[in-house]
């Protein structure tokens, strides 16, 4: 094997090595800023999914977040459920929203399905401001009882969300890199790279676009009952953040590599330094953040990882292709 | 004789394929000259590099003893280069008549106007404020060679207009060119159809696999000895 | 009572108006160019912060501040689609997108950073409280009777430009066929340009608008954009006096959601949308 490749590889065993380590060693506010990286990394493996795959380029992922968040608040505070049944429930309920909202927007095409999403995730939100069991525009904290149903200590409250957030992120890397492996996800890359090759290959695009979108519905509304988790309060405009949960997750895909496996990983990797980097630089933060996405759409469109694609000859996680070949390159 | 264009060892590449090699040829004022070559030959590569919409070329045009190589497609139509291009390639939400002026508007001022055009092919003054998406294909390609006239070309390039037309069309078009011809422009055709367009050509090229084979008088070779190489057998 | 309801419907079509002059230039670039530019609400929004500085700033009368920023603002948009739309046109879905989405997020934050996030309105004078009484219940302020008057006359401004000038014909027959185009000596490339530039002109007169009547903030671009989307699939793509009518449809929406609840008026615009949309997604105009 390619030295480069092993290389890659180890890196990717450390950082699961971590992963599973962090809970014992790591202080709370370290694993707070783990598990926030695990969520963005869910967040930004749903977004390449579908943009960088699916060619449904979204503006309006933070919908299904908000939905997410509101549902836990509902099914855990107002309804009482039991908690890790209210995270699943939340969802259940992202993937039923997902449905109408995919009928309104599979009508539009490229940039209007871009801007479609956004309407639709800014009607949400507005609606969202209305539920005043929700504590309507302004929001509502949890209360502190619903909240210690995670954990009656603050440290082990972390824990869980933080294991909760880490399967969410393994079993969003595992069960997509199997979606993309199936015969599905076979005909959406020859349909990234040429759209008559996914007819050669016989794959019926336009249920795989609807498969890939209801894949990822209930990734996004898990993901939001996790935010609530730490955030400890839903409120419209933090919990259908558009900078949060779409801006920052484009940003991170784009930075990374859009329409690899690789990319979002990376991706997310270099938000958190930049973000730690930048912190103090209030407006320029993403000022340069935009600036860099634009750049790389024009000069190198696969991003860092297909920079560094030039030095590794193969995938890190192989997805697609024949490994026979693969290995016969490397 | 003066040569208008003089193409001298052109190649054009497509990335890493390479359609042309090394072709020369010359056209000089007011002749017809006739590239004949079967599907894939490199004609319309050909054509293409002359109005220069190809990503790469090699070797030298010159328009006039002017090179060419450094001009825009613009500057070369402004300098009296036009092409009918292959399959027409009308604006079909335009009407007929702006149509014909956007040849007008980006080619060499010149004598010819709309209703020259118009005297040419009288059917096109009645339809003039159709849209061209409801012509026929005859006269489709009248629009198209009517847009290339008006830009008042001193080289006029045509890519094909026989292709798709009924025989009685393609005879009405093939008629026209020796009248144009005639007010001073000279013309470069490139046809799969080798008897129709040898019968109008002064002379000719043939071109194999991006190379040119055999090129002279239409009187000076047989039938057979043209099909020979066309084919390359 | 049917007195107020007609007053918010008459209101309402104003303020059509005005988000149909938003979604003017975004039809134009939807319907030659073939792409949506997300960072056009947030480019209105940048005029509004440049009649501002020139007006409030600098003291330079507001007709004259137009009359700067309006060449300004299609020389702009030519250099714009030039040297930056123009290469990645053409390549997919993608990148066109994250370009125009990039430059959005980028014109938020510089506004922010120079201006800082509060929320602004430049004064007209006595034009914005001056209104005629038309009947009984109904009275129409002169500022939104005007910018309406304007939004018609740019419409049908814009419909003379494209449909009886050479340069118009020169625009329609680059978004029909771009290569073709390229192949007869017309280059797609400055067409393009030039109608962004025509694009620009129309950001610069609606943001010019949008500044005197509506307060504005350096994030109020999506919202604009948002509205200019709607009012341009309401109406039919391609279609400029579709994007009128869907202009009007949005505010009538707006101002009689407004008028069961004030909260609702935003919401009831997007529902609106939403619902008319879902019945008749070629909207109400198509030109196809």
């Amino acid at each position: 094997m390619n030295p480069a490749v092993l290389i890659g590889r180890a890196l990717l065993v450390a950082g699961a090595v971590f992963l599973l380590a962090a809970p014992f060693g790591l202080s709370p506010r370290g694993l707070q800023l783990v598990t926030e990286f695990l969520t963005m990394l869910v967040l930004a493996l749903m977004w390449n999914l579908l943009a960088g795959y699916a060619d449904i380029v979204t503006v309006g992922q933070h919908a299904f977040v908000g939905i997410g968040a509101y549902a836990f608040f509902g099914f855990l505070v107002l309804a009482g459920f039991d908690p890790w049944l209210s995270v699943l429930l939340a969802g259940l309920v992202a993937l039923v929203f997902s449905l109408p909202v995919m009928a309104i927007i599979f009508r539009l095409r490229a940039g209007y399905l871009a801007v479609g999403s956004w309407v639709v995730a800014e009607t949400l939100m507005l609606a969202a401001g209305k539920l005043s069991a929700f504590g309507g525009g302004s929001g509502v904290s949890m209360p502190v009882a619903a909240v210690k149903r995670f954990g009656a200590a603050t440290a082990d409250r972390y824990v869980n969300v933080y294991w909760l957030a880490f399967a969410l992120a393994a079993l969003a890397l595992l069960s997509t890199w199997y979606l993309m492996r199936s015969r599905i996800g076979v005909g959406l890359t020859a349909m990234r790279d040429s759209e008559e090759g996914a007819g050669a290959i016989g794959v019926n695009l336009r249920r795989a676009r609807i498969l890939c979108f209801l894949w990822a519905a209930p990734f996004l509304g898990i993901a939001g009952a996790i935010i609530t988790m730490q955030k400890l309060r839903v409120a419209p405009p933090a919990s259908f953040s558009i900078i949060d949960w779409t801006v920052y997750v484009i940003f991170i895909v784009v930075i990374g590599g859009i329409g690899s496996f690789e990319g979002p990983i990376i991706g997310t990797l270099v938000f958190f330094v930049l973000r730690e980097l930048l912190a103090d630089t209030g407006v320029w933060h993403l000022i340069v953040l935009g600036a860099v996405s634009i750049g790389i759409v024009l000069i190198e469109p696969k991003g860092i990882w297909g920079l560094l694609r030039r030095f590794v000859p193969g995938d890190l996680i192989p997805v697609g292709h024949s490994p026979g070949k693969r290995q016969g390159r490397a | 004789m003066t040569a208008l264009l003089e193409v001298d060892a052109l190649s054009v590449f497509y990335g890493k394929f390479r359609a042309l090699f090394d072709v020369s040829l010359t056209i000089a004022e007011g002749e017809i000259v006739s590239i004949i070559g079967a599907n894939g030959a490199g004609k319309s590569s050909l054509l293409k590099a002359i109005v220069g919409q190809v990503p790469r070329v090699e070797g030298e045009i010159r328009l006039s003893g002017r090179s060419m190589a450094d001009q825009t497609t613009a500057a070369r139509v402004a300098a009296g280069v036009a092409l009918v291009p292959e399959g027409r390639r009308l604006f079909p939400s335009l009407t007929v008549e702006e149509n014909l002026d956007i040849g007008w508007q980006t080619g060499r001022r010149g004598e010819i106007r709309r209703d020259d055009v118009y005297g040419y092919f009288p059917v096109l003054r009645e339809r003039r404020n159709q849209r061209a998406s409801q012509l026929s294909g005859g006269q489709q390609q009248m629009v198209a060679l009517g847009r290339a006239l008006l830009a008042n070309p001193r080289l006029l390039l045509c890519d094909e207009i026989s292709l798709g037309l009924a025989p009685v069309v393609i005879d009405g078009l093939y008629r026209m060119l020796p009248q144009i011809r005639d007010r001073g422009t000279a013309i470069l055709i490139v046809e799969q159809d080798i008897s129709r367009s040898l019968a109008v050509a002064d002379r000719f090229y043939c071109l194999l696999e991006g190379k040119v084979n055999l090129s002279g008088r239409p009187g000076e070779f047989s039938r057979e000895e043209v099909e020979r190489s066309y084919f390359g057998g | 009572m049917a007195g107020a309801w007609a007053n918010q419907i008459v209101q309402g079509v104003l303020l059509g108006g005005l988000y149909a002059m938003f979604a003017m230039g975004l039809s134009l670039s939807a319907g030659v160019m073939r792409f949506i530019n997300i960072a056009h609400g947030d480019l209105i929004v940048l005029v509004c912060f440049m009649v501002l500085s020139l007006a409030v700033g600098l003291g330079v009368p507001l007709l004259l501040a137009v009359a700067i920023i309006v060449p300004l603002a299609f020389v702009a948009g030519y250099v714009l689609q030039r040297l930056l739309l123009q290469r990645v046109l053409g390549q997919g879905v993608l990148p066109v997108i994250l370009v125009t989405f990039g430059l959005s997020i980028i014109i938020q934050n510089a506004l922010q950073g120079t201006y800082g996030a509060d929320t602004r309105k430049v004064p007209a004078g006595s034009i914005e409280t001056a209104t005629i009484h038309v009947v009984d219940g109904i009275n129409v302020g002169v500022l939104p009777l005007t910018i309406f008057v304007a939004a018609v006359l740019l419409v049908l401004l814009l419909d003379r430009v494209l449909y009886r000038t050479g340069i118009g014909a020169r625009i329609r027959a680059v978004s029909d066929d771009p290569s073709a185009a390229n192949l007869i000596g017309l280059p797609s490339p400055h067409i393009y340009a030039i109608a962004m530039g025509i694009v620009g002109i129309t950001i610069a007169i609606s943001g010019a608008f949008m500044a005197v009547w509506t307060n504005f903030d350096p994030t109020s671009g999506p919202s604009r954009l948002l509205i200019a989307f709607e009012a341009v699939v309401l109406g039919g793509l391609g279609s400029l006096w579709g994007t009128l009518a869907g202009g009007i449809l949005l505010g009538v929406a707006q101002t009689l959601g407004g008028q069961f609840d004030a909260a609702w008026q935003v919401l009831a615009g997007h529902i609106a949308f939403l619902v008319i949309f879902t019945l008749r997604p070629q909207g109400l105009f198509p030109r196809y």
